[in-house]
C-alpha cells in the first residue's frame, strides 16, 4: 500500500489532470491574440508537458498533502496512516516533494514532510468494498488567499442569502488578485462551523472542472460567479486578461441559526489533484 | 521579443525598463525568502555584497537534488513576494540589488525603493517550476543551508534566458496597483447588478 501511495503522490506532483489541461488550452484561445495573458497560459501548458516528461514537480511548492480517504471496515485506519507516512518520506527523498513542514516552535523544517497536522488526513469509513484515496497538493500561495466571511457583511452589502454568497465569492477573487497563482478554481462552502467550512470548501476542489452541480440553485450560482469573475480583468498571474478563474465549485453544510459562514478556498492553476482506488489488490489512478 | 538583461547589470539599464516590459535574464542571481531577508537586515552579512551588487534577488524556495558534491534545481518557480515587503527596500539599498523577482507584486515601500535605489520588481510566472528550473543552469554556491533548510537557504545560481515581466519600475509605476484599482471598480459594477 505504501508504494501505491508513493505513486499517487508522484502523479499528483508531476501531472496535471486532463480537465485542467483542457481548461488552460480552451481559455488560452479566448485571450487576445499575442497578449501577455495568452503567452502565460501557453507557458503553463509547456510547464505541464515538461514536468510530466521529466517526472519532476509541476511547482516547487509541493504544498500541503491533503488526503481524503474513504475505506472499508476491514482495513484498519492505522495501516493507511502508516502507508501514507512512509510514502511521504519516500516521496521527499525522491524529490517529488520539497521538504515543506516547519515546526513553528523551533522554526526547523522537519525535512520529511511529517509533523503535527502534516500530512493533512481526512478519513471516512464507508460501506463500499474498496479504498478510495483522493489527494490534493495545495501550495502556500493559494492557501494564503483563502478567506472566510461571516454574514451579514456590511462592507460587501452581503446578507444571509445566495446574493450575499455571490458577493463574497466575487470579493474573494478580487482580494486574491493574481496572488493565488491565477487562473485558479474557487472551492466554496456555505454554512458549517469555521473549521468544517474550510475542510468542505477544499473537498469541492476534487470535482471535475466541467461537472455540473446537482443542486440547481448552486449550479446557477457557480455559472454566474465564473462568468462574472472573468469580467474583472485580473487575468493570469494577476497581470491582466480575461481568464481569472477556471471554475467555481460550491457546496453546503448545515449551520447554526446564529452563524452563516461563507468559506472560500483557492486552488492555483497548478491544480495537483489525483485519485487512487485500490480494489481486490489492484490499484487504479484517475 | 523580450529584452535580454545580463547580470551584473547597471543602474542605467534598469532605469530604462518600464512596467509591462517582458525580459529574459542571464547571469548570476541569488535566491532569498523569508528567513534570508530577516537575516540580511538583522545580521547584515558582508559576504553577500559581492554576489548581490548590481544583481537580482529571486524569491524562490526550490526543490533541489544533490548529485555528489553538486546541487541541481529540480523545480524552482517564484514564491509570493509580499511577505518580504518590510525588508526589501532596505535590502535593495544595503546591497545595491537592481532587481527583485517573485510573484504577486510588492507594496509602496518596495516601489519607493525601486525609485530611490534604481531597481525594478519583476514577475515570474508562479508555478512555472519545471520550465524555470530548466533555465537555471548551475548552482554556484549556497549559504545558510544547514540553518534555514533547503527552501529558505541562500542559493547562488547561474541562469540563462530566465523569463519575467517588469511589473514595478523605477518611475513609480506598478502594474499590480493598476489592475487592483480596475478590478475593484469592476467589482462595484457587478454589485450594482442584482436579480
Amino acid at each position: 500500500m505504501q508504494d501505491a501511495f508513493l505513486e499517487l503522490i508522484r502523479r499528483a506532483s508531476t501531472q496535471l489532470p486532463k480537465d485542467v489541461l483542457d481548461a488552460i488550452e480552451s481559455y488560452r484561445t479566448k485571450e487576445a491574440p499575442d497578449s501577455m495573458a495568452q503567452s502565460i497560459l501557453g507557458k503553463m501548458l509547456e510547464n505541464a508537458r515538461l514536468a510530466k516528461a521529466k517526472s519532476v514537480p509541476l511547482c516547487q511548492d509541493t504544498g500541503t498533502l491533503i488526503f481524503y480517504v474513504d475505506y472499508p471496515k476491514r482495513i484498519p485506519q492505522k495501516k493507511i496512516t502508516d502507508a501514507i507516512t512512509k510514502a511521504a518520506i519516500a516521496a521527499t527523498e525522491k524529490q517529488y516533494l520539497r521538504p515543506n513542514s516547519v515546526d513553528p516552535r523551533t522554526e526547523k523544517n522537519t525535512g520529511n514532510n511529517l509533523g503535527i497536522g502534516h500530512p493533512s488526513l481526512h478519513f471516512h469509513q464507508w460501506d463500499k468494498p474498496y479504498l478510495r484515496a483522493r489527494l490534493i497538493l495545495k501550495g502556500g500561495g493559494c492557501e494564503n488567499v483563502g478567506i472566510q466571511y461571516k454574514l451579514p457583511d456590511k462592507a460587501l452589502g452581503a446578507g444571509r442569502d445566495l446574493e450575499g454568497v455571490r458577493r463574497c465569492i466575487i470579493d474573494a477573487a478580487v482580494q486574491a488578485q493574481g496572488r493565488g497563482c491565477a487562473p485558479g478554481v474557487l472551492g466554496v462552502c456555505i454554512g458549517g462551523d469555521r473549521g468544517y467550512g474550510y475542510i468542505a470548501s477544499k473537498e469541492q476542489l476534487f470535482r471535475k472542472l466541467d461537472d455540473t452541480n446537482p443542486a440547481k440553485e448552486l449550479a446557477q450560482l457557480e455559472a454566474r460567479c465564473l462568468e462574472e469573475i472573468n469580467q474583472l480583468g485580473i487575468g493570469p498571474m494577476g497581470l491582466g486578461g480575461r481568464t481569472t478563474v477556471f471554475g467555481v465549485k460550491i457546496g453546503t453544510a448545515n449551520r447554526l441559526p446564529a452563524s452563516y459562514f461563507v468559506t472560500v478556498s483557492y486552488m492555483c492553476w497548478s491544480y495537483r489533484r489525483k485519485q487512487m482506488i485500490i480494489r481486490d489488490g489492484k490499484v487504479r489512478y484517475a | 521579443m523580450p529584452e535580454t538583461i545580463q547580470l551584473p547589470t547597471t543602474e542605467a539599464a534598469i532605469r530604462a525598463l518600464k512596467a509591462g516590459d517582458e525580459v529574459e535574464i542571464t547571469g548570476l542571481m541569488v535566491t532569498a525568502r523569508d528567513a534570508a531577508h530577516k537575516y540580511m537586515i538583522e545580521q547584515r552579512p558582508d559576504y553577500l555584497h559581492e554576489v548581490l551588487n548590481d544583481s537580482m534577488i529571486y524569491h524562490c524556495g526550490p526543490v533541489v537534488a544533490k548529485e555528489g558534491d553538486t546541487y541541481r534545481f529540480v523545480a524552482a518557480g517564484p514564491t509570493t513576494s509580499i511577505r518580504e515587503e518590510p525588508y526589501e527596500a532596505d535590502v535593495m539599498g544595503l546591497y545595491k540589488v537592481r532587481g527583485v523577482i517573485g510573484k504577486g507584486g510588492m507594496g509602496p515601500k518596495t516601489l519607493a525603493g525601486c525609485r530611490d535605489y534604481g531597481g525594478v520588481y519583476l514577475h515570474a510566472i508562479g508555478g512555472l517550476a519545471a520550465v524555470l528550473a530548466d533555465s537555471i543552469k548551475e548552482v554556484v554556491n549556497v549559504y545558510m543551508l544547514e540553518e534555514f533548510g533547503v527552501p529558505e537557504a541562500i542559493w547562488v545560481i547561474r541562469v540563462e534566458n530566465f523569463p519575467a515581466v517588469v511589473t514595478m519600475d523605477s518611475h513609480g509605476t506598478s502594474l499590480h496597483t493598476a489592475i487592483l484599482d480596475a478590478s475593484t471598480k469592476a467589482q462595484k459594477e457587478l454589485y450594482e447588478q442584482r436579480d
